[in-house]
């Protein structure tokens, strides 16, 4: 039986890469939210291949379930078709994917050589990220950071509820 | 290592093929016992009492034509529907029906794969799965549809926070987010007889979570009095009024797969899972032995005393196979195997019978309503009872 780990990273790095690529490609917003979901399913299969169950299901409950959801809730209301793409120059049609590769190649050269060397991650190591540990942690030593976001999420919300009300 | 797989293999087409065949009979249930709350018979043509009906129905769909409107999106058009059903499906592999059992010399749970975060997964899981129902309306390309869709996903974003806060209260009791270890800190009696059940139990009695959570269960599964995605006088059928034959009962089977996973999560976080209701040395193991006893004694009762000339044949037959059931409980190597399986299915199929109940009960909310009730009533109930457990447990853990 080979290893199964390195088979599944394979498998949804894969499905990861493509559904990026097709975020962008796609011209309908539908397509192009959906696609977004499969990059997060993605990568809660990549925190679960590490051994992050916990965060794993927050990944999947908070972005793929809430937020994308709200998304794919406000397209459907508003009914928006799909884009169409604007003539773009020439020089845009043909340097574009030249270009992009140079800036990728530049930016993995830098982390590569800028970066500090850590050790490298294995399949299944990370076990300390359990609802517990982070339970603790967000109480404790990250007590203030947490209640701080929490107030700033607060404030978002008065602000939608008052620019939405009509009158107060 | 090897050994492993096989018997994952065996546990999940076992699992897949009852799953697969309580889903199409309690269609047949939930038709049933509404005929009988509105005094009908029932479905009664195909097979004795019509126990075949659900066979009948699966051929029915699975020889329609699979037929697609113009003018809607194919892709996701076929895609909804999968989706639905796929998500449903694979909640039930981590609900635990019983404890560990060691059959020809192998030990294993009662149980397809038991996650540390199997409450998380589940949640994770049901608020994907309004994916499938808000596509379904939006590519139909319908106005029933649509709206259907919309109605749904705004229902099911508002019903999961309180659901979410209702979930965590036993939660904080219980201490872990394994179903199985939750079961596990459900075990035993106070004073020998009070089952430890979270809905009795711990530092502060969940009776409030478990209320909200059961009429959150409603909203979530899109079931009457909050069926406003399929309100049959107003938007035809809903999210689904586009489709037919097999991607139509998709659709079906995913909304009762729902139901049987939420009443799943219900006995596990509540009402204690596998475990009796009484201790077994009071004998609580009679229990199934007297209820299928006395159901077959009723039923032969009535083939001596026949309403319609078939009755005279088949009530018999059901009376002998309850009454052989009811015996088979009572046989004590058998006892460890089928009594946890008993209790799963027992408290789930109450939960279920209030569901069909209810059906036949209540009439639908209005839209307004049904909001108002979610934001203004269930999220505040489901707060103060989160803070008071909360409270109560840090009080009381040392």
């Amino acid at each position: 039986m080979p290893p199964i780990d390195p088979i599944l990273f394979f498998i949804f790095a894969g499905v990861a890469v493509l559904s990026a690529i097709s975020l962008v490609v796609q011209t309908h917003p539908i397509s192009s939210a959906l696609s977004l979901i499969g990059v997060m399913g993605s990568l809660a299969v990549m925190y679960l291949l590490l051994g992050a169950e916990f965060i794993a299901a927050a990944q999947l409950i908070v972005y793929a379930g809430a937020i994308m959801v709200l998304f794919i809730f406000v397209i459907m209301l508003l009914n928006a078709g799909s884009e169409h793409g604007r003539s773009r120059s020439k020089f845009v049609k043909w340097m574009g994917i030249p270009l992009f590769a140079v800036f990728v190649g530049l930016l993995s050269y830098i982390i590569q050589s800028r970066l500090p060397d850590s050790k490298p991650v294995t399949f299944g190591s990370f076990t300390q990220a359990t609802g517990l540990e982070i339970g603790r942690s967000l109480f404790t030593e990250y007590l203030l950071p947490f209640e701080v976001t929490s107030l700033l999420i607060l404030i978002a919300i008065i602000g939608a509820v008052v620019l939405a009300r009509k009158e107060i | 290592m090897d050994n492993f797989y096989v018997i994952s293999l065996i546990k999940t087409g076992l699992i897949a093929f009852v799953f697969l065949t309580v889903l199409a009979y309690l269609q047949w249930v939930e038709r049933k016992v509404l005929a009988h709350i509105q005094l009908r018979p029932g479905p009664y043509r195909v097979g004795p009492h019509g126990l075949l009906q659900p066979l009948a129905d699966v051929i029915k769909l699975l020889t329609k034509e699979g037929f697609i409107p113009s003018n809607v999106n194919t892709f996701f058009y076929l895609l909804a529907p999968v989706l639905a059903v796929t998500i449903a499906l694979i909640s039930i592999s981590v609900i635990p029906f019983g404890p560990e059992i060691e059959i020809f010399g192998v030990r294993t749970y009662m149980q397809l794969t038991d996650l540390k975060i199997g409450i998380l997964f589940i949640l994770a899981l049901s608020s994907i799965g309004v994916y499938g129902v808000a596509l379904a309306g939006w590519a139909s390309n319908s106005k029933y549809s649509l709206l259907g869709g919309l109605r749904s996903s705004a229902q099911m974003i508002s019903y999961e926070l309180p659901m979410a806060l209702a979930i965590a209260s036993p939660l904080l009791v219980l201490n872990t987010l394994s179903l199985r270890e939750m079961v596990n800190m459900q075990e035993g009696f106070v004073l020998g007889f009070l089952p430890r059940w979270t809905l009795l139990q711990g530092p502060f009695p969940q009776v409030f979570s478990f209320i909200v959570f059961l009429i959150c269960a409603f909203a979530e599964t899109n079931r009457v009095p909050f069926d406003l995605p399929e309100a049959e006088n107003e938007l035809v059928a809903g999210f689904h009024t586009e489709y037919s034959s097999m991607s139509f009962a998709a659709f079906f089977m995913a909304e009762y797969a729902n139901m049987i996973t939420v009443t799943s999560v219900a006995t596990l976080l509540f009402l204690g899972g596998w475990h009796p209701i009484f201790p077994t040395e009071y004998g609580s193991w009679l229990i199934p032995v007297l209820l299928f006893v006395g159901a077959g004694i009723v039923s032969i009762f009535h083939g001596l005393n026949p309403a319609r000339p078939l009755d005279r044949f088949t009530l018999p037959v059901f009376g002998f196979v309850f009454i052989g059931l009811g015996l088979t409980f009572a046989l004590p190597f058998l006892q460890p195997y089928i009594l946890p399986l008993f209790w799963f299915c027992a408290k789930t199929g109450f939960l279920l019978f209030i569901f069909i109940w209810i059906r036949g009960t209540l009439p639908r909310f209005r839209y307004d309503q049904l909001m108002a009730f979610a934001w203004k009533f269930m999220f505040p109930i489901a707060l103060v009872n989160l803070l008071i457990t909360g409270l109560a447990v840090a009080l009381t853990t040392k």
